[in-house]
This record gives C-alpha cells, structure tokens and sequence, in this order.
C-alpha cells in the first residue's frame, strides 16, 4: 500500500452531499447536442439530385432511394429522394461526407419515441421544404420530439468538401497553349497518360446520372470503370455497344453527361468525355475487329441504303452491318464524315481521328459511296426498288442569312461553307477584320478557323463575334468561348444586326444594336431590340453563323406527297420510320444538331429498319 | 466435500458484460474454471470481408464498446500500411491525443466497474461522472459520445474546432482536481487493499508465457508498450513514462491503471503543447472505386487493455480478404483468468475477472 490512511479518511466524501449536484434531471434539465453532433437526417430537397450515393455507401443499407411523384425531375436529377431506416442506421455520416450536392446533413436532434416500428423511417427533409414538421425553438418540446416534430435550424454534422468522400478536382489535361495554337491548325487537347486516366476514372462515383441524360445511352460508368481497371477493350466494347464514333465523340461530343455528373455540383465534373477518347486513342486500328468481336460478321441476303455518311448514316450502317446487313452509304461530298468533316475544324478533331472511326466501319463490311449524290446520280425511288429499307440522314448544310441590308454583298459569308471550303483546302482570302455573327459552336469555330488563317496572314487576330445572346444563355459551350477569348478573339454578346456599312461598294462594317431579349415569355424565338442603343464593328469580311437548315432537294415530288407531316416536320415513330414504310430519317433532320443525337437516331433506325425486315419475313 | 459445477454469468452480481464462466468448486475452493464467451459474437471479422474499405471504418469501432478509438486507430494504420497512405503531421498528433483521451475515458470506465464490483459505489459514480466529461469532449471533436468514427484511413475525419485544445486542458484539470478524493477513498483506502492485495497473483513468466499484455505484464515489472517498443501516431515526438508494478496481484494491476491516467493526462498536455499546424487528412480514393494491392500487413498499438493487432490481408480487391484482430482480452480472459481462477476463492472470481481488465465484446468478435 502505497499510502497509509485512515479507515475514516472515505468519510470526507461526506462533503460532496453539500454541493450542487452533477446530474442532469432529463427531461427538465437538458443538454445542449455538440455543433457536430450526428443525430437524425436533414436533407435539402431542392439542392438534392437524387444521385443515391447515400443509399449505395451506407454499410448498413439503411438508405433507401423513394420515388417522388410530386417531384419533377430536372434533367441529370431523379425524382428520388433518401429514406432512412433507423432500425439500422449506425450514425456513422458517411452519407453525409459522400454527399456530393452537400443536401444531406445530420441535425442535432436524436430522439424518436413511438410504439409502431413503421415510423422509424424517415422521408428525411429539411426547414425548407417540410414547415410543418420542423418549429422553431420557442415551438420546439422536448416531451413531443420525434421524427415528426423537430427543430429547425438545428444542423449538427455537415458536409465539408475537404474531408469529403470524393475528389471534387479534375485530373488537368493538357493542352496547347493559346499562343502556340493559335497560329496552327494542330489539336489543342494532348489526351490523358494512362496515368492520368485512372486517377480520373477512380473520380466517378457510378451513379448513373449521366447515363439518363446521354442521347445514345451510352454505358457511361460501365467504360469509366473498366479504365479504372486498366481494362481497356472491356472499355472500348461497353463504348461501341451504343456508339461506334467514339474518336470523334471522345472529342467533339457536347457532353450532356458532364453537365449531369454530380461531381459538378460542388466541383469539377468527371472529364467523361477524354476518358473515352483515352480509350480508343490507345487502341490501334488493326486490333479493332478482334477487340470487338466483329471479325466475322455473318451476312444476310438483305440490302438496306444509306443517303449521307455523317454520324447519323454511319451509326446506323455499323449496328445494320453488325446485324448482317448489306449496308451502303450514298455520300454527296468526296469523303464520308459530313458535318464532323465539313464542319468541325482540325483543330477539334483531326482528320486521322474521324478517319480512324469510319475505316474500322469500313472494314466490318460497310460500303461507302462517295461522289454520289442521291436526287441527281441516283434517286430515292430508285434506292426504294433496289433496297430492303433507306435510312436519310444529311443533316443541316444551308446556311441561314440574317438577311439584314447588306447580305447579298460577296463579302457576307456562311460560315458553313467557308468551314467546308477550309477542308477542302480551298484558299480562303481573310481580311485583317472579321465580323462573325452568332453565338453558337459555329461561330466559335469560324472565328477560330479565320483567326489561324489571320495569323498565318497578318501575324495577328482581327475577329469580333457578336450575337443576340447575353453571355449566359450563349448556346456555344463554356469551354469554346473560353478558349477562343484566349486565341484572341473579341466578343460582344447582347447585340443584333441592323445593316452592314458600305463604301463604294466595299464592305466597311456592320451596324449594330442592342438586344433586349432573345426569347419572349412563351420561350419562343423572339428578340426584341432598343434602336437608340448602337454600336458600329469594322471589318471587310462579315461572317453569318447563325443556324443551319436542312436540304431537301433529294425527296421527289411524290414522295413529298405521299409522306405525312407534323407541322413543318416529316411525321416519324421512335425508329425515325416514316409514313412511308421503307424510309427512315434521322441525324440532325430528327434531333440535335449534335453528333451524339446522330448516333442515336442511326443506332434506333438501324433497330427499326431490322425490325421492319424481320417482320417481313 | 463435494464437487460442484457453477455458473458464474452471464447474468451474476460482479460479472460485467457478457461473458461467463463455469466454476469446479469445492465449499469456497475453485478447482477448475473454464471461460465460456461467445455471447457476444457478432461475426465482425467476417462481416468485413464483405464491405468496402471505406465502409468497415464505421464497423470496427463496435468490436470494443468501451474504447472504440484504438479499434479505429489499429484499421486505419493496416489500411494505410497495405495501401501506402501518408498521414499528416498534424493529423498524427491528433491522433494521438485522441488516444490519450480514449484511454482515459476507459480507464475511469474501467474503475467504474471494478469499484462497483468491490462494492465501492461512489467512487463509481464519480468516475462514471468523469468518463462522461471526457465523452462530452469527444462530442464536441467527433459528432459521437460513444462511436466515435474519427480516426480513418488518411488522417482524421475533421480537425479540431476553434477552441478546443483549451476545452481538453480544463476538462483534464477538473477531473484530476478530483484525485486525492478518488486516493482518500478509494486507491489508499485500506478495504480496497485488502481486498486486492496477493489476490489473483501471477509472475512475470507466467504472464509472458501465457500471452499476458498490457496492466497484466507491467503490473509484474515489465515496462512493455507498444508505445515505446514500436511507436506510431506521435508517440515517438515525446517523452513519457511507463508505470510499472512488482507484485502482479489485482492492486498492482489497478495501481497502474491509476498511475497510467495520470501519465496520460500529462502526455496529452505535452502533445497539446507540440501541436503543429496544417492539414489532417489525405484523400482516399472515393468508396466506390478504392482497390488496395494484394498483400498483407500486420499493425499494433497499445490500446487501454495491452496490445492490440489487425492482421489485413488485400486480395488486390476492393474489400479486405481475411481480417484477424489480436484483442488483449483474448488471452486475459480466456488463458490467463482460467488459469489464475484455479485455487481462487470463490468470491474473488469477480474482482479477478475484472482486474485482469476482460472486456468481453474484445474476445467475441
């Protein structure tokens, strides 16, 4: 023993009678929760997308993703929302750290007492969305505190993106400078490393949103995982399941998908679209037919034409090759790719990438017809007597005109056919100034295109874009517009055309002015201007970007009789099959205009027109 | 006179948590005791091999009720061990500190029993009343009184809040304001000595020889620590003793649980005072895409109890392929208790039980 005492020293606990005593008398006596602490769920219904990575982290699958009807689901969001079942919850919050949107939190509150076992799951919402259950604190009582009656502003342990569950910065890809690129046609996105790709990949959480939103349906996590994995041609099949272009959309797409990931909401959306450019970069052609399984192809005595190789024709050739269709496309230009030849600059995506997509179409059996236009070579009756089915898909190549005074001048371009002319290495006589109108991808890719030229000519960039549209609502993508501010190029949204400025007989400039509004209250095109606000731009060449329209010419006058119309559209089931029976239409004459929509409407027709056979027989 | 079979728990005065024992007793004489757990089994170790990396973090906390932290602490490490995970500085310190709180927190938890037992029901009371000021600070840092779930692969789960260094100071002086009571009463008190004293005696060898760690082997004069003997967290940054004891009975065990909190409430002061700045946690891969390299590791710490040891296996795959803790509770409670029973008189089996610190959850895992 250590110390001696007395047997009556334990007696000076005597004095502890005579102090305020430590124990709390609950429930009138309470104890204030800590800041952090993890009692019941609140989640924020408004912030929440529906994502379900709650319910797939949570390692007692207490989480259960419940269909809201009531709730109408943006695109890239579900109408689902988390029910916690707290017969199984553990408290544990890795609900609340992988919550990508931060909706989920935990309050402070902890109790809920109630004989039937039923309402112990909870709908969990939050102040904003549920007033009826959540009082404020003078309302607030402990004796009734339950699942249905809490407290507001009450909110324990929070999300914290520093300690959260998934990485909400890119992996950065490197690019060409804007100094260096802006001189040359060479691509200005490098590609990931390996390396780089599965730190990328390890980002996605696979909840899926993104595959909702992607025209083509494309098996977006699936892909995204076998990178992670290191498994490359598992990777490139789960691609052509649904999208045989994906060189050219692992480049150009506009990536509906990265708007919809979920990583965006607090960060940085996962890179979904170089991740499948890594995937069939890193496979080389030759490998192609044995990676995918198509090297033998068992044909069917059956014929179905295709009018145009753009993404729409091509799409539905491979998945009816795939089949064991004899398919055959009828292309108008020298070389097949339309829209993504003719109309995508070089520097977006490389004549070797689109090349490399269509020869491995090519090489399953597709023939391609060049130089072969349908309605003067051929006609469509003709296609009709020879072919099982026609599937029609070529696109938008008209220009539309502002037609404001001025435009019939030589020197008003279309920014369609000088991107045409461009690829078909036409010489093309730049100006020092250039003013293109228009906001969307087209515009971008004109003032681009014209700003190289410009500075292979002049050694600098004279190009202003103007369009109707505020910054905001400009339909081009973020990125574009971003990257050709840094090549140079000056923008001046918010402006409409009123006429171009003449001086004996030479193009001087264009008169501007200033736009109120695009869209009017029923979002119908519809802009409204204010006269007296003007601004004047110099420049010899004006460049008119504002939309494309279809061409028609190749549909005789019969045809054109016998189809059937919705308002000024070819009426067409989900196939794209028209009144008439053997003719399917898709591309950018169905949806868009986009490739990914393309490849959709080509990969449903191909379905379609297989359906259509097979029933005959 | 005759031999006897009695049960000695699940449900007995002086048995806590749930285990038990079935005594050979002859009148007061026991001739032969056999442990008996499994009562709390709950498959955690196998549970494991089907969740995630990410998702045994909140599990392994619950295999030790009453000291989750050095379950938490022992996965993080093997996690990090076998994935090649770097800790922050400042995260190690915390770490650490933590520790030192939780091993407090269970010590007072562990008086609370072994005074209850003896009978000594106010000094229980108040060390009950103690734990829960140590519980409140771990609220306020962690979001939980009792499941912590603090400590992951990476570093820690958040840093401290504004303040609350400070908030450790004041809770460890009101609480050690409390020690020469706790003396007055119960350590120097002369009916706890002679209840303790030469009960439950074991050697030095007997204790290396049977697996004895922890206050069961310092209590005999080993000063082994897996704090010293293969430092992790912070401890390597600064001094501190061992306590040690010669006689290897039931008081030399609880003297140096008593001389071990204080020690560590010095420790904690000291950490406090190195505390660096900067970040506290290294990214993880997200849940759902975390693979770790095939292999194996091996980690141990010193929990409250003794040493403490996971052994992970990786398959290469996203969830662990074997998982095995080496509890201190296993070989006190089953070898060593069973051994030390033998001869013991009846009334004791409590007071042995409980000195040899067995935690029942630690063995039924």
């Amino acid at each position: 023993m250590d110390k001696k005492t007395s047997i009556l020293s334990p007696l000076k606990a005597l004095k502890y009678l005579f102090k305020k005593p430590k124990t709390l008398r609950y429930p009138f006596e309470l104890k204030e929760p800590a800041m952090r602490y993890r009692g019941l769920h609140l989640n924020d219904w408004d912030k929440c997308t529906g994502c379900g990575n709650c319910a797939d982290v949570c390692p007692n699958e207490a989480i259960e993703m419940k269909e809201i009807p009531e709730i109408e689901a943006k695109d890239g969001e579900r109408n689902e929302r988390p029910e916690i079942d707290y017969g199984r919850c553990c408290f544990c919050g890795l609900c609340v750290d992988i919550c990508p949107t931060a909706s989920l939190r935990l309050s402070r509150d902890y109790l809920h007492i109630h004989f039937d076992p039923k309402t112990f799951r909870l709908l969990a919402k939050d102040e904003k969305t549920d007033k009826e259950h959540f009082l404020p604190e003078e309302e607030y009582s402990i004796f009734k505190a339950s699942l249905a009656h809490r407290r507001e502003k009450y909110e324990g342990f929070s999300p914290d993106l520093d300690y959260a569950l998934f990485d909400p910065e890119r992996v950065k890809m490197s690019e060409v400078p804007p100094e260096e690129r802006k001189a040359s046609f060479i691509e200005q996105v490098k590609g990931f490393s390996a390396e780089e790709a599965q730190k990328e990949a390890s980002r996605c959480l696979e909840c899926k949103l993104c595959e909702e939103v992607c025209p083509a349906e494309m098996n977006i996590s699936d892909y995204v995982r076998n990178i992670w994995d290191d498994n490359l041609e598992e990777a490139a099949r789960d691609i052509y399941k649904t999208n045989p272009l994906p060189e050219i959309c692992g480049r150009v797409c506009t990536h509906n998908c990265e708007s919809a990931c979920v990583l965006g909401n607090q960060g940085e959306p996962l890179s979904i679209r170089w991740l499948k450019r890594y995937v069939v970069d890193n496979i080389p052609l030759e490998k192609y037919q044995k990676v995918l399984g198509t090297e033998e192809i068992k044909s069917i005595d059956r014929k179905v034409a295709i009018v145009g190789a753009g993404p729409g024709g091509l799409a539905a050739a491979y998945y009816l090759r795939l089949m064991g269709y004899e398919t055959v496309i009828f292309e108008r230009s020298s070389k097949p790719g339309g829209m993504m030849r003719y109309g995508i600059p070089e520097y977006r995506l490389p004549y070797e990438a689109l090349d490399k997509d269509i020869e491995y179409i090519k090489s399953i059996g597709v023939e391609i017809k060049c130089n072969t236009t349908v309605g003067e070579s051929i006609s469509l009756n003709d296609l009709e007597d020879k072919y099982d089915a026609v599937f029609v898909s070529t696109g938008f190549h008209i220009g539309r005109s502002t037609g404001v005074p001025g435009t019939e001048h030589p020197g008003v371009f279309q920014a369609i056919e000088l991107l045409r002319k461009v690829t078909m290495g036409e010489k093309i006589k730049v100006t020092e100034k250039i003013v293109v109108i228009g906001g969307g991808d087209v515009a971008m890719d004109i003032s681009r295109t014209l700003s190289r030229l410009q500075m292979k000519k002049f050694g600098t960039v004279g190009v202003t874009v103007s369009c109707l549209e505020t910054r905001d609502i400009m339909p081009a993508t973020p990125e574009e517009i971003e990257e050709a501010l840094e090549e140079g190029i000056k923008l001046y949204p918010g402006w409409g055309p009123e006429k171009i400025i003449m001086e004996y007989e030479k193009i001087k400039g264009i008169v501007m002015k200033k736009c109120l509004r695009v869209f009017d209250e029923e979002g119908k095109f519809n802009p409204e201007f204010d006269t007296r606000e003007k601004i004047e731009f110099d420049g010899s060449m004006i460049i008119e970007a504002i939309g494309q329209a279809p061409d028609f010419t190749f549909l005789s006058e019969d045809i054109k009789e016998k189809l059937e119309y919705e308002g000024r559209k070819i009426k067409i089931d989900e196939y794209g099959q028209t009144s008439l029976s053997w003719l399917f239409i898709g591309g950018d004459l169905v949806r868009g205009p986009d490739v990914i929509n393309a490849i959709d409407t080509g990969h449903k027709a191909a379905r379609g027109i297989d359906k259509l056979i097979s029933a005959k027989e | 006179m005759r031999e006897v079979e009695l049960f000695f728990g699940p449900q007995h005065l002086g048995m806590v948590g749930n285990f038990s024992i079935t005594l050979n007793v002859e009148g007061d004489k026991i001739l032969k005791a056999t442990a008996n757990p499994g009562f709390l089994h709950r498959g955690f170790e196998k549970l494991m091999e089907y969740r995630t990396w990410m998702q045994n973090f909140p599990l392994v906390c619950r295999i030790n009720v009453v000291e989750p932290d050095h379950m938490e602490m022992v996965y993080a490490m093997a996690v990090e061990k076998l994935a090649g995970i770097e800790v922050p500085e400042r995260a190690e310190w915390i770490r650490s500190i933590y520790l030192e709180l939780a091993r407090v927190g269970s010590h007072l938890f562990g008086l609370w029993a072994y005074s209850n037992m003896l009978g000594f029901d106010t000094v229980a009371q108040w060390a009950m009343y103690h734990r829960d000021l140590i519980l409140d600070l771990f609220e306020e840092l962690t979001g939980g009184r009792v499941y912590h779930i603090y400590i992951w692969p990476g570093g820690v789960r958040r840093d401290f809040p504004e303040g609350f260094t400070n908030k450790i100071v004041e809770t460890l002086h009101s609480i050690g304001k409390c020690v020469p009571d706790y003396n007055d009463i119960f350590f120097n008190n002369p009916l706890f000595y002679e209840r303790t004293h030469g009960i439950g005696k074991i050697t030095r060898e007997e204790a290396e020889k049977w697996g004895g760690v922890g206050q069961v082997l310092r209590a005999t004069g080993k000063p082994f620590d897996i704090r010293k003997v293969e430092p992790y967290a912070a401890y390597d940054k600064v001094d501190f003793d061992i306590p040690t004891r010669e006689e290897g009975d039931a008081y030399s065990r609880i003297m140096v649980i008593r001389d071990e909190m204080i020690e560590s409430v010095h420790l904690i002061f000291k950490l406090i005072e190195g505390l660096p700045e900067g970040e506290v946690y290294n990214k993880v891969p997200n849940p759902f895409k975390w693979k770790i390299g095939e292999g194996e590791s091996y980690v141990r710490v010193e929990s409250s109890r003794g040493e403490l040891g996971l052994y992970l296996v990786s398959d290469g795959g996203d969830k662990p392929y074997r998982v095995h803790f080496r509890t201190p509770s296993y070989s006190h409670g089953l070898t060593i208790l069973e051994k030390v029973l033998e001869g013991a008189n009846i009334s004791d089996v409590g007071n042995i039980m409980i000195s040899m610190y067995v935690v029942a959850p630690e063995i039924d895992r």
